[in-house]
């Protein structure tokens, strides 16, 4: 079982950031080896981001993070690089899901209460983030009991070499 | 419309919101997603795949391969499909999408999951189809099933007339701006109205396409006799017609109007960055793509040959022209459009993705402009963050190739 509470230092970005920013096509279809991966992260969006993360960091954005591609790539490549989690206002879906698969914390809450920087504390139990820099607690709507599942086990093959079917669980 | 299809496949009532497992009656994964979905697989101790013969692997994103590291990537998809009896559409045979409805694959009220974003495109027939990751598509081989969010439903009643020159790549650019990237987020968008009515399959496959592009996790139309007969032509397989109901429940209904419309161009970087072709015109290109799963069909590449015909193109741009699937090309070979594109100065790369996902075979120079029909002008798309991608239709690429900037279709089609 996996902690469902995480404390970290946050990046902060806008709006609609795709897929292909998180780890661009160039990339991903070379290689699997995700540390390879993970040193191009977010690089046309800001070339030294992956230098700057330390591991256990998260990002906050904006709204519609994830959009565009289905490439599980980029929650991926994310983790490799030490981002344990995303705070953003919403999500696209695929990225949403695939996130949650992978064992990224994904939290959909109000992002403008966070500044690069912040020191926060995700409780995915509690449903709330505590931004500690500002001393704010902002609320986290729940999970799906299913992604919730996954999510515990660290992600979605844990959870199926455990359950072996989605009705199990 | 979405609801119905997940209530038949569950065998009982949903609603939106529920979660429901429900069994999938297509998988599909192309050479960017597969060999992590195989990984996955491999890492779940997969030992055997549900229904191989619904299962299909294509390598079009990247194909044929530019690298060695690529190449066994592509060897990893075959061999695992060897061992397991999966079908392999392999380099050049078309774009998964493209295939996956042109080869009569997917009919109308399947449920279909696909490791690529555009799988939403099979709406187009009246199929619900959708994108999902790597590892779900190896749980979904491992056992033909899938967790699914019942979605609501959204309505765009379009109403009017298609003027000449606009096109169904127009309607979508300007719903884009409407709705904005994630105006339909978690929805399934379902197009109605006498111009969806009167767009043949290939054109509405061009709205269904983009439904992704606006956040909809599927994009549908409700099968006519046209849909009908366009699969009939393909596939003997039973289908059940599934149309929404009268009294159907939306979250929302837009209306648009078609008939005042303007070849839309969406700028960079930004799909919903979306002005009349009046904003754009001028604007300078270097490089000209026609292709993708948006455009890269029959229709696509006959307005190209038809306004490239007997003219050049710019000798500062490079147009580039990928069909969606092996037949597409075929009848463009046949009915001279080939001929008419290569002499204005165009070329051909193999069916398949072509340089919209920025791996190979187009990517732009550094501060070029690109006009493209494909979905996705972010920046570093195709390859090179120091280009800017402008989106529009096959027509308004074509008429801007000729003038090495951008402009108005309508002109040249008179």
């Amino acid at each position: 079982m996996r902690a469902m509470r995480l404390t970290g230092r946050v990046h902060k970005f806008g709006d609609d950031i795709n897929t292909d920013y998180i780890i661009s096509g160039k990339y991903k279809f070379k290689t699997l080896d995700m540390q390879e991966l993970a040193r191009h992260v977010m690089e046309d969006l800001d070339s030294e981001f992956a230098q700057k993360v330390r591991p256990g960091d998260f990002i906050a954005a904006g709204k519609n993070f994830g959009c565009g591609s289905s490439r599980e790539q980029a929650p991926r490549a994310l983790l490799a690089c030490g981002i344990r989690g995303v705070l953003a206002k919403s999500f696209a879906r695929i990225f949403f899901r695939n996130a949650i698969n992978c064992g990224l914390f994904v939290v959909e809450c109000d992002t403008d209460r966070i500044e690069n920087g912040d020191e926060v504390t995700v409780d995915l139990e509690r449903g709330e983030v505590v931004n500690l820099t500002r001393g704010v607690t902002l609320f986290v709507p729940p999970l799906p009991q299913v992604m919730i599942d996954i999510l515990r086990e660290g992600g979605l093959v844990n959870y199926f070499k455990k359950y072996g079917s989605f009705e199990k669980a | 419309m979405a609801e119905k299809i997940f209530e038949r496949k569950v065998g009982k009532p949903v609603h939106p919101g529920d979660i429901v497992v429900a069994p999938v009656d297509w998988a599909m994964g192309q050479d960017g997603t597969t060999p992590l979905a195989i990984q996955s697989f491999e890492e779940m101790n997969g030992k055997s795949v549900f229904r191989p013969d619904r299962v299909v692997f294509v390598i079009d994103h990247n194909a044929p391969s530019p690298l060695e590291s690529v190449s066994r990537l592509h060897d990893l998809m075959r061999s695992f499909a060897q061992r397991f009896g999966i079908r392999v559409f392999e380099v050049g045979e078309g774009v998964c999408h493209e295939l996956m409805m042109s080869r009569g694959l997917v009919v109308p009220g399947d449920l279909v999951v696909g490791a690529d974003s555009h799988t939403c495109t099979y709406g187009a027939i009246g199929a619900f189809s959708t994108g999902i990751g790597s590892t779900e598509l190896a749980v979904v081989m491992m056992t033909g099933k899938l967790w699914f969010k019942v979605p609501e439903s959204l309505c765009i009643r379009l109403s009017g007339e298609l003027p000449p020159g606009v096109f169904a790549k127009d309607v979508i650019l300007h719903i884009a701006a409407l709705l904005g990237a994630d105006g339909a987020t978690y929805q399934a968008i379902e197009f109605h109205g006498p111009v969806v009515e009167r767009l043949s399959v290939e054109e509405r496959a061009t709205l269904t396409n983009m439904a992704v592009e606006v956040g909809a996790k599927a994009g549908m139309v409700p099968p006519d006799e046209k849909t009908i007969r366009w699969v009939r032509e393909r596939t003997d397989r039973p289908f059940e017609v599934v149309l929404p109901d009268p009294d159907a429940v939306y979250a929302k209904i837009l209306d648009v109007d078609c008939s005042g419309l303007v070849p839309q161009v969406a700028f960079p970087h930004r799909v919903d960055n979306v002005r009349p072709i009046t904003e754009a015109l001028g604007i300078p290109v270097r490089e000209a793509f026609v292709g993708t799963c948006t455009n890269g069909r029959i229709p696509d590449l006959e307005v190209v040959a038809r306004i490239l015909r007997g003219r050049k193109v710019h000798p500062e741009v490079r147009l580039i022209v990928a069909p969606a699937s092996k037949e597409t090309f075929l009848v463009a070979l046949e009915r001279g459009w080939v001929r008419d594109i290569v002499e204005a100065g165009g070329v051909f790369v193999p069916p398949g993705c072509g340089p919209c996902v920025g791996t190979h075979q187009g990517i732009p120079g550094d501060g070029w402009n690109v006009i493209s029909t494909a979905n996705r002008n972010f920046r570093g798309r195709m390859g090179n963050r120091e280009a800017s991608i402008y989106l529009a239709s096959p027509a308004t690429v074509a008429a801007s190739a000729i003038e090495g900037k951008i402009a108005d279709p309508r002109k040249y089609l008179g």
